[in-house]
């Protein structure tokens, strides 16, 4: 979970600008974070690509928080 | 001008497609020639597109079958590394007067024109937004702003490519993707071969130019359009009728 958690902050961090200590599990993308659609459509390819999972596009929808990537992610591995 | 960039076109074994496949492979892009039932014909194009120097694939895939046309991108960025341009071109015609066209003659030319559209738009903007950089082109028609008799659902699909290409080239910018349309008037194919003269006849008398278009006409627009010269130009649907709607 940590490590997850800890690989998915970097990632964030990295694709949405943003320094790492605003990333914690309860950040929303959108509202906390500053990402637009695309920012998030975009990040959860990288998530994809990186954790080499398959996220359906109805699941996608449902990632609003960082705690729900880390969750997904979780569950998937 | 397109060295080392990969296209993709729709339904590039006959007409316009064709046009546009070879135009873009004078221009140095490798090309993924996608057909659906001649593949004869996307052979020959295939061989006619390596004579000039450049990669050639053909993939059979139908543009309204969302499997398929994810296998088709998998495909196309398996053999060339990525998707720089795609022309959505692939296009059917059912004609009928309103009153007599049914409903299923409706449906398909809506799958494939519209639909099939959105598919392969759909399917390759992830490729695009992980290169940062891609180039869209739909191919309309001038009906699609014109309206035309006999043409309720082609008019309808390609109408809404149209509307489809400004909602993609809004949605995409951000991500250096620009997405335009082509809107071609009475170009000379086996298309409006099929028009008796009377019809080729009547309908010339609406075009100032007073000549059909050549696909090749269409051809170097989209060539343009895909371009470093287009690099400012998004969201537009450019008409290449000789003057017929303006």
């Amino acid at each position: 979970m940590a490590d997850v958690f800890e690989q998915v902050k970097s990632i964030i961090a990295d694709r949405l600008d943003v320094d790492e200590e605003k990333v914690v599990l309860e950040a929303s993308f959108k509202d906390d974070l500053e990402a637009d659609s695309l920012d998030v459509v975009e990040l959860v390819m990288e998530l994809e690509d990186e954790f080499d999972i398959e996220i359906a596009d109805e699941d996608a929808e449902k990632i609003n928080t960082v705690g729900d990537a880390v969750d997904y992610i979780n569950s998937k591995s | 001008m397109l060295q080392g960039q990969t296209a993709v076109v729709t339904g590039a074994s006959r007409g316009i497609g064709r046009a546009i496949a070879l135009e873009l492979a004078k221009n140095g892009a490798n090309i993924i020639v996608n057909y659906s039932g001649s593949e004869a014909k996307a052979e020959e194009v295939v061989g006619e597109i390596q004579d000039l120097g450049v990669k050639a694939v053909k993939i059979q895939a139908n543009v309204a079958d969302e499997e398929s046309v994810k296998q088709l991108m998998k495909q196309a960025i398996k053999e060339f590394g990525s998707i720089d341009i795609l022309v959505n071109n692939a296009g059917i015609t059912k004609d009928n007067l309103l009153m007599r066209m049914k409903e299923d003659e409706f449906d398909q030319v809506i799958q494939t024109n519209l639909k099939g559209t959105f598919l392969c738009t759909k399917a390759v903007s992830r490729q695009m937004m992980k290169q940062k950089a891609g180039r869209i082109i739909n191919v309309a028609s001038i009906v699609g702003v014109s309206g035309n008799p006999g043409q309720a659902n082609y008019v309808a699909a390609k109408a809404g490519v149209i509307g489809l290409t400004k909602t993609t080239a809004k949605e995409l910018a951000s991500r250096n993707i620009l997405v335009n349309a082509v809107a071609p008037g009475f170009i000379s194919t086996d298309m409006t071969d099929q028009l008796s003269e009377e019809q080729q006849e009547s309908l010339l008398q609406l075009v100032p130019l007073e000549r059909l278009g050549k696909p090749e006409d269409v051809a170097r627009v989209v060539r343009f359009l895909a371009s470093e010269d287009a690099n400012y130009i998004t969201g537009q649907t450019i008409h290449i009728d000789g003057g017929m709607v303006m």
